[in-house]
């Protein structure tokens, strides 16, 4: 825990502990090259071990937002900063990242194992060392007795618990969801939405969750970006003070619909601003 | 597979309805035989007998000569009478075809990665890859023999069939390379996969359906450029089947051109059923071209 804290000195001599970001994103903007104006003065910092959404309407960027984080799209202006990664030679900081796409994208040909083994496999690892680390991320996400099996044999919420696992398997700082139950039904959302949780607590990873639907983020979330559209911008951010673990109990409490209806209230606002 | 999960997580709770939900795939494919699965498997051979007792009913009825149309009775003879020639024959022309095969899917794989990984390459020589598919080979075999298989016949007619069975390889490898699904190259490009394991471990499994489809088009149209070949090569020193049927027509010896009309075509037959059955032995956990769905 101890590198992560950042010791500041205040004008009056009192020494405060500050937790250093994991990444910081000032200014950052991005624009397509058809003109289109996807981020607009994008402002983020997110810390170690949060659990942070990205919510707002479709179009208003929270995908590209996310894709920047991964270094999967490049941004047009602003800069970003992981104050603690290392940087490579060409200046690149070495991204801890693990993605966990809107589908479960597994490799239809290769088998369960195969699929979560495939980003170590990508980093020159060598299968046999790594069988142990494939099986944890396995049994994880609660799927242990199903390394053999094809993608095609399990259930959409199982692929998408597979998807997670190889997310997982490199052991990222930063674990990136976007909207990943987003085709699965509202049971087995629940049901992931819990599981979500339980591994965030287990993996002590930061998750950056991108979702359009309120109930989800409340429900989730420690803190909640909320963005607008046209230009996809951060119109404000909320706070969810309620502990974890969280439960049935706090999905039927008031204090549950208080904050929902805060986030709605805040939607609301940019919409008609 | 072991299809109960022990789960030592917290997840115990999610976990019964999504097994039972999950299909065990191949699995539930019993070897249970039941008639109508008998009669699937059958049919195309009670068929097949019923069309030759018409045809040999029908050529007594009318009494049509067997220098027009031999009964079945009489190909089957010819067929044991003649076996040596004709095993003869069928030996040279599979070797044609099968090399010609064989050729075709090397250098069709090779060339359709290749022409993907640039696309100026692609721009560049796909037009003549095209001309050479529309051009009939027929237009072309006379120079083919003059250039090369005046004492090399063999070769020519290699060739030959080659140019035939080439394109569907090509072309198809060629779509399968990019037809890999987009959501996983993005996985591919985030934990910064090099180009070798890009193509070994997303492309070249993508495209495997393509090019066994590609493989299965290429080994019928091999047999058509051997034959075809053959034809034009003529007594040049060919001794496959098809120069049997020329040679036969000519003497009119109409029952051993059908005997090696049905040699032909049960090695054509033969050649499919290998190639369909390479693709099932390499598809069949993944593809869903290969998955029964039960409803």
């Amino acid at each position: 825990m101890l590198q992560n804290l950042d010791r500041a000195t205040t004008s009056d001599g009192e020494q405060v502990v500050r937790r250093k970001p994991l990444v910081r994103m000032q200014n950052v903007d991005k624009i397509y090259s058809n003109g289109t104006v996807a981020l607009k003065n994008l402002n983020l910092d997110v810390y170690p071990q949060e659990f942070i959404s990205l919510l707002g309407p479709s179009g208003c960027g929270k995908s590209t937002a996310l894709r920047i984080f991964s270094g999967l799209g490049a941004y047009s202006g602003g800069s970003m900063d992981w104050p603690q990664s290392m940087y490579d030679v060409s200046g690149k900081p070495e991204r801890e990242v693990g993605f966990v796409f809107q589908e479960a994208t597994l490799m239809p040909w290769a088998t369960v194992f195969d699929n979560v083994f495939l980003p170590l496999r990508l980093k020159d690892k060598s299968k046999a060392q790594m069988t142990e680390r494939v099986n944890e991320a396995l049994a994880l996400v609660g799927l242990s007795g199903f390394a053999k099996a094809y993608p095609r044999e399990l259930s959409g919420g199982m692929k998408m618990r597979v998807s997670i696992a190889r997310a997982l398997v490199t052991q990222p700082k930063l674990l990136l969801m976007d909207e990943p139950f987003a085709a699965l039904d509202e049971i087995t959302r629940t049901r992931l939405s819990n599981d979500v949780l339980d591994i965030w607590a287990r993996a002590k990873c930061t998750v950056m969750f991108v979702t359009h639907s309120i109930f989800e983020s409340v429900y989730l979330s420690q803190r909640i970006v909320v963005m607008a559209a046209r230009p996809g911008r951060i119109i404000g951010e909320l706070k969810i003070d309620a502990p974890y673990p969280r439960d049935k109990e706090f999905r039927l409490s008031s204090e549950y619909s208080a904050y929902c209806r805060a986030v709605s209230d805040m939607l609301d606002l940019a919409m008609r601003s | 597979m072991t299809m109960n999960p022990a789960v030592n997580s917290t997840m115990n709770s999610t976990l019964p309805e999504e097994t039972a939900e999950a299909t065990t795939g191949p699995a539930l494919e019993s070897s249970r035989w039941s008639l109508s699965q008998i009669l699937d498997r059958s049919s195309p051979l009670i068929a097949g007998i019923i069309f030759l007792l018409a045809w040999e009913w029908l050529i007594k009825f009318y009494n049509v000569s067997k220098f027009v149309l031999p009964p079945p009775s009489l190909i089957i003879s010819t067929l044991i009478s003649e076996r040596a020639d004709l095993l003869t024959g069928l030996q040279y022309t599979a070797a044609v075809t099968i090399s010609a095969f064989v050729a075709a899917v090397v250098s069709g794989i090779f060339f359709g990665v290749l022409l993907t990984q640039n696309r100026r390459i692609e721009n560049t020589f796909w037009p003549y890859a095209v001309m050479m598919q529309v051009t009939p080979v027929v237009a072309i075999a006379p120079l083919v023999i003059i250039w090369v298989g005046l004492d090399r016949v063999w070769l020519a007619m290699l060739l030959l069939a080659w140019m035939v069975a080439f394109f569907p390889m090509l072309s198809n490898t060629a779509i399968g390379m990019k037809s890999a699904d987009h959501g996983l190259r993005n996985v591919f490009e985030l934990y910064g996969a090099s180009r070798w394991k890009r193509f070994r471990y997303l492309q070249l499994p993508s495209a495997l359906p393509f090019i066994l489809a590609g493989a299965r088009i290429s080994s019928g149209l091999s047999v058509i450029g051997a034959v075809v070949a053959e034809f034009v090569a003529g007594s040049g020193g060919s001794r496959g089947l098809a120069f049997m049927i020329v040679e036969s027509g000519t003497m009119l010896n109409i029952p051993r051109m059908f005997a090696a009309l049905v040699m032909l075509s049960a090695f054509g037959l033969s050649i499919w059923y290998v190639t369909s059955a390479v693709q099932t032995l390499l598809l069949r956990r993944w593809h869903e071209s290969e998955l029964k769905q039960e409803n």
